[in-house]
């Protein structure tokens, strides 16, 4: 019984997909399945849903780290034993939600809930700051520019009563991605963190004929400043390898990607920019990208202040001028980004100026536009 | 006992978010590799720098993803994470889980792994983080024949789709994102577990325009729920809402901003001004509706989405790297969406895209900078679909049209003699 080292290869099962979704669903969720008629905010981080056969579900929305350890699900797990018969699920953003079947029921979980430290937060809901959604960073990536965990967590701890309360216009998604390749994709965030490079890659000449495919590391940059170049190594052997145009480099790291023996992270170099005012859901308008307002940060382990202030600062300046409903995107367009930059205090620069490919479709091609302090 | 010193670790256990730190040093009790993930963390923060190598492959026998190799570059300091490969697991639709799979998920990882997982991976994987090379045959055999469980995807191939959480608990799921999520996922276990696509390609499934798994942003083929009749309407609920009894957007913003306005809330902000209010009843113009969900979002006990519904396809939606971010594309208005036969409209849809693209992409390149490159035109001809003004949103406004030669009357061959009888040089 169990695997067999000898004989890997026997009694092997492949390609039975997950497991399906419909044994997971509690009972209520079960019987209602297509009938949900409409829902509510009872209270931050408590929703209750009514189907047309009158059932009701009320779900406690709870903020996760994302990275949590086995020991954190199995207290998960006992929470979601005791009160909602044994399911429980995540959303998108990290959350948990317990899910139980009549009024009754909510506030002995809340109690349970707040009972257990600071482990388990309710909230996440309607005109509040959600979770994060975010990448690995320092535990676990081999390409980041700043860390995950921990600069979220310095994050939501500074932002912790916009969670727990639905005292904003509206929504606002924050996310981080530690660096470009943006396996967290925060390119359509109210708020985006995101790890940048700003060091062209070293070339480890002595490694790059075992661990690359030249060409491929060639073709990797957008730019072709990665050109092809002879080098001699530290016993006297002439190579090939290749060689890299600093000035053309935008530090996106695909060459890195590529070829292990072109690293470009570095303390100094490494920071975060801030990205500001994209959404995804067509509300309105349509999705909308993020668009960069802060270009560097430093990476200031552990809490990264300049980080969390920015944030924190733009956050309360669209929370205090702008309309209902109006996400920060929208704001900003409305009043200008001449104006947003103003009012949230940040100086403008050059880098917040496209001429990247497309940058064109956001130079300024009328003369309306606002007298700010900008123009002297 | 703590094996390292980790005063900057120490700092992230304070404040009122719950603290990964905590929970590491909660699980090192059991799993005692979580203290060097804390030490090579402390060194990280200390050195401003990432400690992991590049890459390294593992897998599993007969797939090419779902494993992701990860190694220390400090492995004599920290032994415990000398290898740290991570795990997918293809999560079940929108994320429902009974705590008996969960424990048994968790009494795996303790005993094959860190014992850490994230709770999702950003593309939806439940993700177990940080096991040895020697673990992965024994962990999958496990994983397979004691839970009934697989892979998810990783690299260049079809990556575990995700879907909202549609009809489960959801009232505006246009269609059922589960059961076409799940369908697909089995649907294609090939593609998701061995790699044979020019880049990655991720499939998305949001019940309406809200998009909760934000496919329209994320994904390389995008099913969006929408619907074609008209937006349901229950006139009582209405009142209610204008006499304050309901909650404005459902009670998810505070009265501070302004109590309920109907006139400014919901008609001044529709952004094809479709609506009206008329002898004390609010009226939609719905031929000029464009499904929006700002006036159901904001009513949601008086407005509903139509019953004639379906789904929306947008493709090529991708991150920055490389040529910039890309929102989808829309490609296709509308189809139905039928479990009954296996979503057969869906499955056309993406087979001709994947024969197309697995031909013509280049490597590493997503299906929307495919798109980009060869413009949406020729995409359109491959994809066997008719142009509409609804797949752009203005008409173009330079005149370089690459008119094909079976176009033009009479063809492209000319004989520039019999052009020169006519006119001199």
């Amino acid at each position: 019984m169990g695997y067999d080292p000898e004989n890997p290869m026997k009694d092997r099962i492949t390609d039975i997909g997950p497991p399906h979704y419909e044994q997971f669903f509690p009972p209520v969720i079960k019987e209602n399945y297509g009938k949900w008629l409409y829902h509510e905010i009872v209270r931050p981080g408590v929703l209750k849903h009514v189907s047309e056969t009158g059932a009701e579900c009320y779900t406690i929305r709870v903020g996760s780290p994302r990275l949590i350890s086995v020991e954190h699900i199995r207290e998960i797990c006992d929470i979601a034993d005791k009160h909602c018969d044994g399911f429980v699920r995540w959303t998108t953003r990290n959350n948990i939600e317990f899910m139980v079947d009549s009024e009754d029921k909510v506030q002995p979980l809340l109690d349970d809930l707040a009972s257990r430290g600071n482990k388990f937060p309710v909230g996440g809901t309607g005109a509040s700051v959600s979770n994060m959604v975010h990448t690995q960073g320092w535990i676990h990536c081999h390409t980041p520019a700043t860390d995950a965990s921990g600069v979220v967590k310095a994050v939501m701890d500074e932002l912790f009563e916009y969670f727990v309360e639905m005292k904003l216009p509206a929504k606002c998604k924050l996310a981080l991605a530690c660096c470009l390749n943006m396996c967290g994709a925060v390119h359509a965030s109210d708020i985006a963190i995101l790890g940048i490079h700003r060091k062209p890659p070293m070339i480890d000449h002595e490694a790059i004929t075992g661990v690359c495919e030249l060409p491929l590391a060639i073709a990797a940059c957008p730019l072709g400043a990665v050109k092809p170049a002879k080098a001699t190594l530290e016993s006297g052997e002439e190579i090939k390898s290749v060689k890299v145009n600093a000035e053309r480099c935008m530090f996106c790291g695909n060459c890195y990607t590529m070829c292990p023996a072109m690293p470009l992270a570095d303390p100094e170099g490494d920071g975060c920019a801030i990205l500001v005012g994209g959404k995804v859901s067509a509300s309105r308008g349509g999705a909308t990208f993020s668009k960069l307002v802060i270009p560097f940060l430093p990476n200031n382990p552990p809490r990264w202040p300049e980080v969390v202030q920015a944030v924190k600062k733009i956050l309360e300046a669209w929370a205090k001028n702008a309309r209902k409903y109006e996400r920060l995107g929208e704001w900003a367009e409305r009043i200008g980004w001449e104006k947003f930059f103003e009012v949230c205090d940040i100086p403008f620069t050059e880098k917040s100026i496209d001429d990247y490919r497309l940058a064109y479709d956001t130079w300024r091609t009328t003369t309306q536009f606002k007298f700010t302090s900008h123009i002297k | 006992m703590p094996k390292h010193d980790t005063p900057m670790m120490d700092e992230l256990e304070k404040g009122p978010w719950p603290s990964f730190v905590s929970d590491l040093k909660r699980q090192a009790e059991k799993s005692p590799q979580c203290w060097d993930i804390l030490g090579q963390m402390e060194l990280s923060f200390k050195d401003r720098i990432t400690h992991w190598k590049h890459g390294g492959i593992v897998g599993v026998f007969g797939y090419g993803g779902g494993i992701v190799g990860r190694y220390s570059d400090v492995p004599d300091k920290f032994p415990g994470v000398a290898h740290f490969h991570t795990v997918r697991l293809n999560q079940p639709s929108s994320k429902f889980y009974s705590t008996e799979m969960l424990r048994k998920v968790c009494d795996l990882w303790e005993k094959r792994g860190s014992g850490m997982t994230n709770m999702h991976g950003s593309t939806g994987d439940l993700v177990l983080l940080g096991t040895r090379t020697e673990e992965l045959e024994p962990l999958f055999y496990d994983l397979t024949h004691d839970l009934n469980w697989d892979l998810g995807g990783s690299g260049s191939n079809l990556r575990t789709p995700s879907c909202c959480l549609g009809k489960a608990r959801c009232e505006w799921a246009c269609y059922d994102t589960q059961a076409a999520c799940h369908t697909m996922t089995m649907h294609y276990q090939d593609e998701i577990h061995r790699p044979a696509f020019p880049y990655k390609f991720k499939f998305k499934f949001s019940g309406c325009a809200n998009d909760c798994v934000a496919a329209a942003a994320r994904s390389d083929l995008a099913t969006i729920g929408t619907w074609r009749d008209k937006i349901r309407i229950n006139q009582d609920e209405v009142k209610k809402y204008i006499s304050g009894e309901n909650k404005q957007n459902g009670g998810g913003v505070d009265d501070s901003f302004g109590k309920f306005d109907i006139q400014k809330d919901v008609i001044d902000l529709c952004p094809t001004g479709c609506m009206w209010m008329e002898d004390d009843e609010l009226k939609i113009d719905d031929a000029e509706c464009t499904r929006c969900m700002h006036c159901i979002n904001i009513m949601p006990k008086a407005l509903r989405p139509g019953t004639d519904t379906g789904a929306t396809i947008m493709m090529g939606a991708k991150a920055p790297i490389l040529d910039g971010a890309q929102l989808g594309t829309m490609i296709v208005p509308f189809i139905k969406m039928d479990p009954e036969n296996d979503f057969e409209e869906l499955v056309d849809i993406i087979e001709k895209v994947w024969d197309w693209w697995m031909e013509n992409g280049k490597n590493r390149e997503r299906l929307g900078e495919t798109m980009q490159r060869v413009g949406l035109p020729t995409f359109l001809r491959v994809m066997e679909i008719e142009p509409i003004p609804q797949h752009v949103k203005e008409p173009r406004t330079n005149p370089y049209v690459f008119w094909r030669e079976e176009e033009v009357e009479g063809g492209w061959d000319r004989d520039i003699k019999e052009f020169r009888k006519r006119h001199a040089m």
